[in-house]
């Protein structure tokens, strides 16, 4: 590791200050991906500016009813959080199928959204790649394919984000908060990570010296599911091939059956939907949202909503089998969401608020 | 850059780098060498120590994030010459073979069981599966922490360590 300037910031100001003021300084939090990307030669900053000791480690709820989530919060405590569990299962099921949890002792909530990708020729410093070190081409394009990108990519860069959290974080409608030298600002979800196009060395919008103070989740309409499903080469330990968060709400059945024949399906009042392991950043399917919008919770209406989306998807040599992969998972993520009974093809008894199982 | 920190209960201080790993001052500043040194990316897990009482891997720590911080190793988990149930249970149920993932998956079960005192074998599974071990298959390591799980420590049966020869020489 090349040596390094070492100070922890007293105030979340101070921090932005010494960051924005030094072109070479990075901020430090639990460092589980940054000191990583220090000692293989991914990033060599001059100076640290630790901000694991300022007062961003707070979950507190807001004036309308949502969480704001601390910048410093450690993964393992925001999963563990009742009214995480209890509010927003999508998220907690997300942090606790990521990393490990020696890792989520560590990682953040800041960390994690800032968390580069895994491709092997990022981290490999021997190979080009675009993202770190921009013009020297992409090696993904001519190599193995497997982990990459299916929607949203760029001739620069193939690569897919790697965290759980954000996906589940987009399928909820949250917001970064940030602090920078010229003050606040907050971005939503969906905006903060970019597509590569032809800056993937740029993985977020942020500029250099802004700092994620906290993440900030709107309420949820009563009666809204949420859940999150990741799909991996093994059980624990993985990055996703595939992930769904599904974060939806169905309209209160009407009273209009007879009582003879089954009841119709009920309909799709509100629904969001975000996909990991498939781009560059965590994927809002719109399309298949718009599709599903106040239709009947059926399989069919479910299977005809995420082709809409993966008409889009462009697959790599070796990752056709992503395109699949999503179109199965998100429709037995709606179905369970759904209570729909993979046999009759219509809403049975709704599940419960979403599986709240680490 | 001096720093500070509760090792073992021991108050240390040090100038080091900022570049020096926590793994390293543990082992090479403090001359505490059950702390093993492994795949370096804090993928296998050989590294963790307990920070705070969780379980982190000191690889990917730098020492100076845990000045004023309370960091436990495997040096500190037997008291009083008496083995810590869980160390107990890797050798009573043959948790271990070549013991170099041993440390960290025994600071692992202790911060499991002090959270959880009797977890299932699935939830032991999930504590360690940032660990890696390429001897056992794992089996006899489920089966060391729920033999720690079964013995508390102050249970009649932790183990033979209750007497006070042994203890010593257990220390020793």
């Amino acid at each position: 590791m090349k040596p390094f300037d070492y100070a922890r910031a007293a105030s979340p100001p101070e921090a932005v200050a010494a960051v924005a003021g030094n072109p070479a300084a990075a901020f430090l939090a639990g460092g589980t991906n940054l000191v990583d990307h220090m000692k293989l030669g991914i990033a060599a900053p001059e100076q640290l500016v630790d901000i694991s000791h300022l007062p961003l480690d707070k979950i507190e709820g807001t004036d309308d009813g949502g969480l704001r989530l601390g910048a410093t919060v450690p993964n393992s405590d925001l999963a563990a959080h009742p009214l995480v569990r209890q509010r927003y299962p999508v998220l907690s099921q997300a942090l606790l199928s990521g990393a490990s949890g020696q890792l989520r002792n560590a990682a953040t909530t800041g960390g994690n959204l800032l968390q580069r990708t895994r491709c092997i020729y990022f981290q490999d410093v021997t190979t080009p790649c675009n993202k770190r070190n921009p013009g020297s081409g992409c090696s993904a394009l001519e190599g193995y394919t497997r982990y990459h990108a299916i929607l949203g990519a760029s001739m620069d860069c193939v690569a897919v984000h790697p965290s759980d959290m954000a996906v589940a974080m987009a399928a909820l409608n949250a917001r970064v908060e940030i602090l920078g030298p010229s003050g606040d600002r907050s971005v939503g979800l969906h905006s903060f990570h970019r597509l590569p196009q032809d800056q993937p060395q740029r993985d977020t919008v942020l500029e250099h010296g802004e700092l994620i103070t906290a993440v900030v989740l709107p309420p949820l309409p009563e009666g809204t599911r949420s859940a999150y499903r990741k799909v991996r080469d093994r059980a624990s330990y993985a990055f996703a091939l595939v992930s769904v968060a599904a974060v939806l709400r169905l309209e209160e059945p009407t009273e209009t059956d007879d009582g003879d024949g089954p009841a119709s399906p009920p309909k799709i009042a509100e629904v969001r939907l975000a996909l990991g392991g498939v781009a560059h950043k965590p994927w809002r399917a719109t399309f298949a949202e718009e599709a599903l919008r106040g239709q009947p919770a059926t399989e069919e209406k479910f299977r005809r909503a995420i082709d809409a989306e993966l008409q889009h998807a462009v697959p790599l040599p070796d990752n056709a089998f992503k395109v699949t992969m999503v179109r199965n998972t998100v429709v037995s993520v709606l179905r369970e969401l759904c209570g729909v009974d993979q046999s009759s093809g219509g809403a049975g008894t709704p599940a419960s608020g979403g599986e709240d199982r680490p | 850059m001096q720093i500070s920190m509760s090792v073992n209960g021991n108050e240390v201080t040090r100038d080091i780098e900022p570049r020096v790993l926590l793994v390293h001052f543990i082992r090479e500043e403090l001359g505490l060498t059950g702390t093993h040194w492994g795949c370096d990316t804090s993928n296998c897990g050989t590294c963790v120590v307990l920070m705070d009482g969780q379980p982190v891997k000191s690889c990917t720590v730098l020492a100076a994030m845990a000045d004023g911080h309370e960091i436990r190793t495997v040096e500190g988990l037997a008291s009083n010459g008496a083995l810590d149930p869980v160390q107990q249970g890797f050798m009573e149920e043959h948790g271990l073979q070549c013991g170099f993932c041993t440390p960290g998956m025994m600071l692992t079960a202790r911060a499991l069981l002090d959270k959880n005192p009797h977890p299932d074998d699935g939830e032991i599974r999930q504590a360690i599966s940032g660990q890696i071990c390429r001897c056992t298959g794992y089996a006899t390591i489920v089966r060391s922490v729920q033999w720690a799980a079964n013995h508390p420590v102050g249970s009649a049966a932790t183990g033979d360590a209750a007497d006070p020869s042994e203890a010593e020489e257990v220390t020793a």
